[in-house]
């Protein structure tokens, strides 16, 4: 009960974040993303405000050796790039430059009365079904 | 740079990076979004339920923001119902490929300094940059 109220509030924290930084709205991130037009850098900001949290919580994390709701943490890969990771991250760049909507936001925009965020958010829960069929094939 | 908001973007992303601390520091996972969406699903196990209340949280955020009396930007969206197919297919494959997105790489794998996370963070930045320049620029849309 405790670990879905903790992941309640990461989320709720999550999603007030997106909304205060206006990343639920697509017409904002393809600003960022569209350097030969009227550039707007604020996504870079969000990145620049997240991140060093981020890194706390993972220095935090490693001094206290375990979570406080969980008994270890998430195993982390850890090496290099391999063919897939580059291959997923430019077809995923595709498909956000397109619309202007990475998988948080889409989500987030569900609640805001859009027909076109559950469109978006339909077909991302296709391809992700579509890449688990496509690997069990190929194992 | 007209429509630059540093003092929201930057309020905004200290949000985001809490929700991450307090993921990663009271239940030891990262706060990547397509990884908690995909884990989701049915089928997945005892991962699953916090998974599916971080997701809760995520939609319920901008709706209970409203009711607080805050601002929600209302979403600009001109894509085509085939355009945000095609774009969401991708997203949905591409980010279970790469093994994350922008939360998941951009923010918590780089905090980490993870060189895999940093190779994913530009390569979708640049493809995305590319698609925004193709479509925009050269196509015109």
């Amino acid at each position: 009960m405790l670990v879905l109220l903790a992941a309640l509030g990461a989320g709720l924290l999550f999603g007030l974040g997106l909304t205060v930084a206006a990343m639920v709205d697509p017409a904002k991130v393809l600003g960022f993303l569209d350097l030969a037009g009227d550039w707007d850098p604020s996504l870079a900001l969000v990145m620049a405000g997240a991140i060093p949290l981020a890194a706390l919580g993972q220095a935090l994390g490693r001094r206290r050796g375990r979570p406080l709701l969980a008994a270890a943490f998430q195993p982390l890969p850890t090496g290099g790039p391999d063919r897939p990771l580059l291959l997923g991250a430019m077809l995923f760049g595709v498909g956000w430059g397109l619309v202007g909507l990475c998988p948080g936001p889409a989500l987030a925009t569900l609640t805001l009365g859009l027909w076109q965020g559950w469109l978006f958010v339909a077909a991302m829960l296709v391809g992700m079904a579509g890449h688990a069929v496509w690997r069990r094939r190929r194992a | 740079m007209s429509h630059f908001t540093p003092v929201a973007a930057l309020l905004g992303g200290l949000l985001v990076g809490g929700a991450a601390l307090w993921c990663w520091l009271a239940l030891g996972r990262v706060a990547g979004i397509s990884g908690i969406l995909a884990g989701a699903m049915p089928g997945r196990g005892p991962e699953a339920g916090w998974r599916l209340a971080f997701l809760l949280g995520l939609v319920l955020a901008a709706p209970l923001f409203a009711l607080a009396g805050g601002t929600v930007p209302v979403p600009q969206m001109a894509a085509s119902p085939v355009v945000l197919v095609v774009a969401g297919l991708l997203v949905g494959f591409g980010t279970r490929l790469g093994r994350g997105c922008t939360s998941g790489h951009g923010i918590c794998g780089l905090a980490r300094l993870s060189p895999r996370s940093l190779a994913a963070t530009l390569v979708f930045m640049a493809s995305a940059m590319a698609t925004v320049f193709v479509s925009r620029h050269l196509l015109g849309g």
